[in-house]
This record gives structure tokens, C-alpha cells and sequence, in this order.
């Protein structure tokens, strides 16, 4: 039974408070695909389900083995012979009444055989230790089905990630270190009147000691810019002086002792980052070059139709500049004060929202939509998160795997370092080529651990050799993989298992930005890299 | 240095071996089936070329997991709850768990041992039964508790202990803990006094594992400063000067609670004091019920007054949320970081267990907002450390300094954090506490101290003085020295 609206908000509080209302109802309404119900596979799902997704399915061919349940917190010892993704359904299930659960008694390469378009359905696909072949073929029907597609595995110690997707936009990436858009380098109109509407010099102490730090700055700026052929403070030595200026600026007692003037001890404070020339990131102006902004259709994303909108504001009414986020940080100041600093820039931000909007309205016109295909309150949003978008786009399997495309530079950088954590990627590809030759895994039983140390580097040096990969990989590696037999440790899947979902969570929602595009966790060293393959 | 403890670990272990296997022959193994530990045996029984120096593959090491290891979690909630089922998976049976705390709603996001029927009983009484049902064989203890209310007997027992703590004063006193435990031999370290101390934590889409070995590397105060105080809002904003929803929220929580006493209570008479622990969620009251933050009526209540505070000021966004957040001081929390530094820290576990591989030396912190990231460093410990050091730190006052002074540097400074110390000295041969405000008789009694300098009290250069707090169980000693 579907629980009511107020107690999912007191279950869901804590998460709410991450990605909101309008992220949590993405989530509720995604379905999500995971192919092999193996430890790794159900962890990832049990931090899929106990946020609340709208439902999973889970395909598995493969019955229960006891070494199965012996991993898997979503397995009994009585489902021991029986199907794995319906064993698995049921205590993946009782995790959250809220989630349903489905499952496919069938191995992915006979639903790709029968009916590839079963995957067409899902928001995500989770494909964990799919063999290669049938990785590669799942891999291109979800490609050119725009099915983001999540490749997991946990082999020994070591962790691996692939996320597959053609074109993933983010609005609201929530970048942890934003800076502030306060515009002190080029005032607009209203700020420029609102900061006339002050005259330090005759304030009284108390209206002084509680001016915004940012009309602090910019008066002196003001005074500074008229004495210095309006150039701004630019080096080290400059802001210092400007610094020093603002401090002697600092009401002094009948004895000439400086009083304790908290907003102008912000201001020094925050000189370096407000004299930060507004500019369009570096990120967004690639974005405002790329094809999809430049060619808006009618299959295009509300994502293009807005940025291009914002494109055409910049070079309009933006005078260069974004629209103006419209937030100021929290500073010393009495509330009336404060309050009135804010709603200059939260109306000019609603201003330049609604010239953005007259954009997107022409832009829909141009390709025969209606202009309320795209919100206000979208507008609004992607307007005050316009520095922050971003676009993660990851190339596909076909590419890596293929010797004409394979990404030789960022594999023999990295190999530069023998240890570093490439050399896992690439002795997971030499398994997989086992595992192709031999039907099976190397070193699964103790006797076949040191004959396989051989026939594995045989698999390494093919491997190494159709790519023309000239690096070196140390025989200690061969040899762990031998080791590790295929084993999947459960606080190894565990760690995938969260950060996994994570990335699904983020796919399907929209917010924060998903790694690109390899993942590599080392349970050896605890670290972890990211490669782009 | 860490051959040492690992060579003492397994002399344990061989000792104990021998007992069990005799054990097991009895027992029969009712809840063994085929192959199910052989996702563990691979590391147990095979050689390998990055293994521990020390580490030999033997088919016993799985039977001191299951039969011999101790292990303690300290909290079953968000990381309790995944250390829990990633130790029962790795072969560990001989576990406990202790936690103070009733399930919530809001647990059930992320704490999967838990249901809608289990709100309101004890977290560590659930999760136990729990475990132990979906995992046969495995025996998880629950200690329905604060970690205070046990003892050293309590602790000493275990190989290891693992926190999933959400405070950092509960893991100072972990931390204060192990180190008393410690055993030195003319001024050597015993090595089999040692117990490691995994300790994980996490805060929305971060987190962080590390391992101490407490008495040879970092501990938890040696790097205190990377944890540093929670600055509150400044009393005259809060009273005279809102400009943020927050603000708002605070007011009605502080100021206008005591004074209104709502749900019952006579008016408070007379000033409210302003300056108190701003870190209590509750204020202190001598009359009139208590801000409960988990009750809805009080939070209404919170909530419309904020809304009335806020409208005055021309303050948007006070919101239920908001007020709810701001008044129980809410960290946002999802299952997968949780699920992430849970098996982090359980994977050392397994490596000092087993000494299967040289343990993460010493400190990972993880952030999946972009991307994924992790950054792993070793900690140094400090040399002056007031926990570990075994030196008492050096307190620098000149004798007209008053004990006020003496008292903020102890709960201010970034290196100390404590919350109340109460502090004793040897004065003219009698021992005396200078100040207490735990007990409130001798609070009253002891107050005047505060604003008396040091050579009135007394006190004499290189003097020591004895500080208790709730960050140690142990009293820190310190010893002043006086400026000119």
C-alpha cells in the first residue's frame, strides 16, 4: 500500500533536503533495469530502493548458488537452487513498500536475441559482470535507444564503473564552492542607484558600522576608479593599497582609535573575490558553441532552447554578461539594509529571467512549439543556474573497444605510472579475454591459480598487442588477478553498491554532475580514479 | 611498528585456533552450506604479492573470523546498520553493537534494517535481531546504551572496534578510551593493548574512513582542527538584526520560546540569559516544557511565529522544512554515501582481522557531488596531542589572568573543543575544584573562582591542573605556565 504524501515527506526528509521535491518526484517516477542480481547488483538496488525509485526489474538467468548467498544480503540459504532475479526481487522488495519490484527469469543475451526493445522501456540500465560480448551488444542497443546505461563490476579488490550515455544535461549541478555573481566590476543600473543612495561620509556610526560590505566596496571602488584612470585594482600590490584604503575608511573614536566596524572588516575579506571580473564561464561559453545550441529544431531539448535563449540575452540585453543570479551571501548589516540590497539584485534577476523568456518564447515560435512547453519556473531555474550548467557526454563502448578509436594517449599517460589505476582497467579487459578464450575465470579453483598466472599473460599481451599499447604491466598484477579468482568480496560490492546508485540517482534526477567515464576503485589503497575511455 | 601488533594479533590468533577447532568438530556447523564463505577463503587461503609482510594464507584464518574475532560497532543507524551486514558477510560472527538511540521515520531513507513497525524501539535491539536472521550463524549482541555507560571491562574484549558515530564529542571519547587502555612498560608500548579503531563519518554527499591505532598514529584530537567548531549565528543578529530565514528561526527557538513557555510551564521571570551553549538544541529552562524537535506541534508552533519574525523584517523563505532543519540542527543524509564509508572502514576491518593487506594508512575522505572523488593521506599525530601525547599541554596564562580566561581557552580554542570542563588543582596540599557546571551546587558554589585571577586562586607556575570533560573519560592534565 502506497504510503500518503506527509509520511513519505517525513521518510524522505533527509534526502529531501539534497535534491527537493521536484528530484525526489524524478526518482519516483523512473524505472530502473539491473541485469545479474549478484552482491554487487543488489546493493546497488538496495540504494536505489530504500530512496524511493518508482520501480525496478531485475533480469537474471542464473539460479542460486550457496557461494551466492554467502555475498548477498538479498539471498537465502532456502533460495538455493531457485532463480536469482526472483529471489533477489522479494528481499529487495521488503526494503521499501513504496518500490516495485519486477523480475525477468532470463539472461540478457536471449532478451537481446528475442527482444532487444524490452530495454527501451527503462530510465537506466544496470549491467553488472556482463561478459563482454553480451556487454557490447547490450551496450549498442541501449546507444542508439538513448538508454543510459551503467556497466558495474567488483572483481577481488577492485571496483569498475563505465557509464554510458550520449548527452547528459545538468541545471543544477550544486557546485559545493560557487562564487558569488555580484557584479561589482560592472554595476547595472539599479545597483549603481541604489549604491548613490548611500553617502558614507554622513552616516551616522551606527548606520555605518552596519552598511552591506558589499556597498562598502563599491564605494570605495567608485573613488578608486576616479582616481586611477578608471582601471581597478589588479596585482597584489593594488589590492593591498585598495585594502588599506577601505580599512582607513573605518570610523575612528574621539582618540583616533579605530572602532569595531565588523562590515568593513568583511569587506578587506572579500576584496580578492569581489574584485573577480563577471565573466561567462569557460564551460557555458563551449556550451553556447556547441551544435545543439546553435541548431535549435524541434527535437531539440528545453536544456538547448534555454541555454540558446541565454546566448542570444548575452549578446543582447546581457551586454556580455549571464542573467544575474539574483542570491547574495549572508553579511554583516542591519535587515533593512540587507534586504534592500538583496531585492536590487533578485528584481534584476526576475528582469533579465523574463528578457531570457522573451527569447525562449521567439526561439519555440521559430520550430512551431507553443511557448508553454517551457515553464517560467523552468526559466527561472535555468537562469539563476546558468553558470553552473554542465553537459557530460561519454563515449560509447563500440568506441573504447574498438582498436580504431581506443584512447591510446590517456591509457599510456596514465600507464606512465605503473601503478597507477589503469592497470586495473586493463587487466579486467585481459580477464574478459579469458573468460572469452576459457569459458571461465582465471584461478577460481586453488589448482588452476598458478597455471592460469601464464595463460593470463597471454590474454595481457594479446590484448595489449591488437591495441598496440606500449606499456608495461608488472607480473604482480597478473598474478593478483589470478588470485582474486573471480571473487567478489562483499564490502567491495558494497562500495560499488553506493557509489553506483549515486550515479543513477544523479542520471535520473538530473542534479549533481555523473563521473565520465571509467571508475576504478582500489580496495588494496583506498583510492580511486577517474579515466575517460 | 605495525609488525608488531600484527605478529600479537595473530599470536591471539593462534592460541585461540586450537581451543575452536575443537569447538567446531561438536558444534557440527548447522548453518555452513557448500561454498559459502569461498568469496572470503580466497583471501584467507592464497599467497599473494601484495599481501601483509606478515600475512601467511592458512585454511584456519576463517575459523578465527567466524569463531575467535571481536568486533564492537559503535551506532546502528545510517553507517551502524551497513557495517553491520558488511562485517556478517565477511565472515565476522562475534559482534556487538551499542547505540542510545529509538528508530525514527526519518531513519528509514537509509537505515534498511529497519521498518515502519520498529519506530520507537531501540536501534541496537532491532538490528541485531535483524542480522542475525538474515545471516545464520552470525551472533550480533546489542547494547541498548551510551558508549559512556560501559566500562573499560566492556571494551577491552574486543580485536577491533568500528564507529559509525554522528558526534564528534561521542568519538573524542571513544578515542579517550582506547587510549586508557593502553599499557606501557617503561615507558614501551604494549602492542597487545592496542586496539584499532576504525572510525567513519559522513554528511550528505561526503564522507570519510579512517584507521587509528591508538598510542602509534593519528588519533581523533591529534587532528581536531579538521573538524572545527560550528559557528552559530551571533546573538545581536538573532535578537535585533535578522536578514535570513535562519535568523528568524533562531529567535523564535532562543528567545521567544522561554518567554512565551507554550504547551504549559509559568513564564520565565526576569532576564533570559544570553550567553549559552548555542550547540543545545534545547534551552535552558527552569521552568516551562522543553523545544522538542521531533514533536510536529512544537515545530508548527516554531514555524508560525518564525513566519510572524520574518514578515516583520521583510524576510522571505521560512519555511516548515527550514524550521524543522534549523531546530534539530539536520544533516542531510541518503543510503549511498552511508553505504560507501560503511564499506570502506569494513574492508580494513578485514585487513587487520586477517592481515590479509596492509591496512589504509591512515585517512580517506570521498565527495560524489561531481563526479566521484577521494583523497586518501596519511594523518600525523600531533606532538603536544591533549589526548594521545601522554605530556600534559602546556596552558600559557600570566597570574593576573582570571579563570574565565582559562576556561574560554579550553572550550574556544580549535586544538581543545571542550564542552564544559570542569577543572581541579592541588592547592596547599588539598585538592580543589576550581570550577564545575555540570552539578548545579557546585556550580553556584564554584562561579566566583570565575572571575578571580589565577594567583588569587593559588595557583603557582608549573602547576598542574586536572580537567574533566564529556570529549574524555579520562582526565586531561595540564599544566600552567606563567607569562610574565
Amino acid at each position: 500500500m502506497a504510503a500518503t504524501n506527509a509520511s513519505k515527506e517525513q521518510k524522505y526528509d533527509r534526502q529531501l533536503r539534497l535534491w527537493g521535491d521536484h528530484g525526489q518526484e524524478a526518482l519516483e517516477n523512473a524505472h530502473v533495469c539491473l541485469i545479474n542480481a549478484t552482491a554487487t547488483g543488489t546493493e546497488i538496488l538496495k540504494n536505489l530502493v530504500l530512496p524511493g525509485i518508482g520501480a525496478f526489474t531485475i533480469v537474471d538467468g542464473h539460479t542460486v548458488s550457496g557461494e551466492d548467498v554467502g555475498n548477498n544480503f538479498f539471498l537465502s540459504n532456502n533460495n538455493i537452487g531457485k532463480n536469482r532475479a526472483q529471489a533477489a526481487t522479494e528481499l529487495l522488495q521488503e526494503l521499501n513498500s513504496d518500490v516495485s519490484g519486477n523480475y525477468v527469469e532470463e539472461s540478457p543475451d536471449k532478451l537481446l536475441d528475442n527482444d532487444p526493445e524490452f530495454f527501451h522501456r527503462f530510465t537506466v540500465v544496470i549491467g553488472v559482470h556482463l561478459p563482454e560480448s553480451t556487454c557490447l551488444r547490450l551496450g549498442s542497443v541501449l546507444w542508439s535507444a538513448s538508454v543510459p546505461f551503467l556497466v558495474c563490476k567488483t572483481y577481488g579488490l577492485i571496483g569498475y564503473m563505465r557509464l554510458v550515455v550520449q548527452e547528459h544535461t545538468v541545471i543544477e549541478s550544486h557546485p559545493d564552492n560557487a562564487l558569488e555573481d555580484l557584479r561589482l566590476d560592472q554595476p547595472f543600473a539599479e545597483f549603481k542607484n541604489h549604491i548613490q543612495s548611500y553617502d558614507l561620509d554622513s552616516m551616522a556610526k551606527k548606520d555605518h558600522s552596519h552598511t552591506p560590505w558589499v556597498i562598502v566596496v563599491a564605494k570605495y571602488l567608485a573613488k578608486w576608479l576616479s582616481e586611477h584612470n578608471s582601471q581597478p585594482p589588479k596585482n597584489y600590490k593594488e589590492k593591498e593599497a585598495f585594502r588599506q584604503f577601505i580599512r582607513e575608511g573605518i570610523l575612528k573614536n574621539e582618540n583616533g582609535v579605530p572602532e569595531d566596524e565588523e562590515n568593513f572588516e568583511e569587506a578587506i575579506k572579500n576584496v580578492n573575490t569581489a574584485l573577480n571580473p563577471t565573466k561567462v564561464p569557460n564551460s557555458v561559453e563551449d556550451l553556447f558553441n556547441s551544435e545543439q545550441c546553435n541548431n535549435i529544431t524541434s527535437q531539440s531539448l528545453s536544456f538547448w532552447v534555454m541555454l540558446r535563449a541565454v546566448k542570444d540575452f548575452v549578446h543582447k540585453e546581457g551586454n556580455g554578461s549571464l542573467p544575474v543570479r539574483g542570491t547574495i551571501p549572508d553579511m554583516i548589516a542591519d535587515s533593512q539594509k540587507f534586504i534592500n540590497l538583496q531585492n536590487v539584485y533578485r528584481e534584476k534577476a526576475m528582469q533579465d529571467a523574463a528578457a531570457v523568456s522573451k527569447h525562449v518564447e521567439c526561439l519555440l515560435q521559430s520550430v512551431g512549439k507553443p511557448p508553454e512547453s517551457i515553464s517560467e519556473k523552468d526559466i527561472k531555474l535555468f537562469c539563476k543556474n546558468a553558470s553552473f550548467l554542465r553537459v557530460v557526454r561519454c563515449r560509447s563502448l563500440a568506441e573504447e573497444y574498438s582498436v580504431d578509436s581506443v584512447n591510446k594517449d590517456e591509457i599510456t599517460s596514465c600507464m606512465d605510472n605503473p601503478d597507477s589505476e589503469m592497470v586495473f582497467y586493463l587487466m579486467l579487459r585481459a580477464v574478459d579475454r579469458f573468460y572469452q578464450q576459457h569459458s571461465r575465470y582465471p584461478g577460481v579453483y586453488n589448482y588452476q591459480v598458478e597455471d592460469d598466472i601464464s595463460k593470463l599473460k597471454l590474454c595481457v599481451n594479446s590484448l595489449l598487442q591488437e591495441y598496440s599499447l606500449n606499456v608495461n604491466i608488472k607480473d604482480d598484477y597478473i598474478h593478483e588477478f589470478c588470485r582474486y579468482g573471480a571473487a567478489e568480496p562483499h564490502t567491495v560490492a558494497a562500495f560499488l553498491g553506493g557509489s553506483a546508485a549515486q550515479e543513477a540517482i544523479k542520471i535520473i534526477s538530473h542534479q549533481f554532475v555523473p563521473f565520465s567515464n571509467t571508475f576504478i576503485y582500489n580496495a588494496m589503497s583506498q583510492t580511486s580514479a577517474t579515466l575517460q575511455l | 611498528m605495525n609488525l608488531l601488533l600484527f605478529s600479537l594479533f595473530r599470536e591471539k590468533k593462534r592460541r585461540r585456533v586450537v581451543e575452536l577447532t575443537e569447538k567446531m568438530v561438536v558444534d557440527g556447523g548447522t548453518c555452513e552450506w557448500e561454498g559459502r564463505w569461498n568469496h572470503v577463503k580466497k583471501f584467507l587461503e592464497r599467497s599473494g604479492p601484495f599481501t601483509h609482510p606478515d600475512f601467511e594464507p592458512s585454511t584456519e584464518s576463517l575459523q578465527f573470523m567466524l569463531e575467535t574475532c571481536k568486533i564492537l560497532v559503535i551506532g546502528a543507524g545510517g553507517l551502524g546498520c551497513e557495517l553491520l551486514k558488511d562485517l556478517a558477510l565477511s565472515s565476522f560472527r562475534n559482534i556487538h553493537v551499542v547505540d542510545m538511540d529509538t528508530i525514527d521515520v526519518s531513519n528509514l531513507n537509509r537505515q534498511f534494517l529497519f521498518r515502519p513497525k520498529d519506530i520507537g524501539r531501540p536501534k541496537a535491539d532491532v538490528a541485531a535481531d535483524f542480522i542475525n536472521s538474515r545471516i545464520p550463524g552470525c551472533c550480533v549482541v546489542p547494547h541498548f546504551k551510551k558508549i559512556q555507560d560501559l566500562d573499560e571491562t566492556f571494551y577491552r574484549q574486543f580485536h577491533i572496534i568500528v564507529c559509525g558515530l554522528d558526534s564528534i564529542v561521542a568519538r573524542r571519547w571513544m578515542n579517550g578510551m582506547l587510549l586508557s587502555l593502553l599499557v606501557y612498560e617503561d615507558g614501551v608500548l604494549d602492542p597487545g593493548s592496542i586496539i584499532p579503531l576504525i572510525d567513519g563519518g559522513t554528511e550528505g554527499f561526503k564522507g570519510n574512513a579512517r584507521v587509528i591505532l591508538p598510542g602509534m598514529t593519528a588519533c581523533i584530537d591529534c587532528t581536531l582542527e579538521l573538524y572545527p567548531p560550528q559557528v552559530n549565528f551571533p546573538m545581536c543578529t538573532i535578537a535585533s538584526m535578522p536578514r535570513l530565514p535562519e535568523h528568524c528561526i533562531e529567535y523564535v527557538r532562543m528567545l521567544l520560546w522561554p518567554k512565551e513557555t507554550p504547551f504549559g510551564g509559568r513564564k520565565s521571570l526576569g532576564l533570559i540569559i544570553i550567553k549559552f551553549d548555542m550547540r543545545l538544541t534545547r534551552p535552558l529552562l527552569t521552568n516551562g516544557v522543553v523545544l522538542d524537535g521531533d514533536d510536529p506541534e512544537h515545530i508548527q508552533w516554531v514555524y508560525q511565529r518564525s513566519l510572524e519574525r520574518a514578515a516583520e523584517f521583510n524576510i522571505t523563505g521560512v519555511t516548515y522544512r527550514l524550521t524543522q532543519g534549523v531546530v534539530k540542527r539536520i544533516i542531510p543524509a541518503v543510503a549511498s554515501t552511508n553505504a560507501v564509508i560503511a564499506a570502506a572502514c569494513a574492508t580494513e576491518v578485514f585487513k587487520i582481522a586477517s592481515s590479509a593487506y596492509i591496512s589504509l594508512n591512515n585517512y580517506m575522505v570521498f565527495n560524489d557531488v561531481d563526479g566521484l572523488y577521494t583523497y586518501t593521506f596519511e594523518a600525523e599525530r600531533k606532538e603536544n596531542c591533549s589526548a594521545c601525547s601522554q605530556v600534559p599541554v602546556d596552558l600559557h596564562f600570566s597570574p593576573s589572568s582570571k579563570l574565565q580566561e582559562v576556561l574560554d581557552y579550553l572550550t574556544e580554542s580549535a586544538s581543545l573543543q571542550m564542552k564544559s570542563p570542569a577543572i581541579t588543582a592541588s592547592v596547599e596540599g588539598k585538592n580543589k575544584t576550581l570550577y564545575l557546571q555540570s552539578v548545579a551546587s557546585i556550580e553556584q558554589r564554584t562561579r566566583p573562582n570565575l572571575s578571580k585571577t589565577l594567583k588569587e586562586l593559588g595557583l603557582t607556575d608549573r602547576q598542574e591542573l586536572a580537567v574533566a570533560d564529556v570529549t574524555t573519560p579520562q582526565t586531561m592534565l595540564f599544566r600552567l605556565s606563567f607569562t610574565s
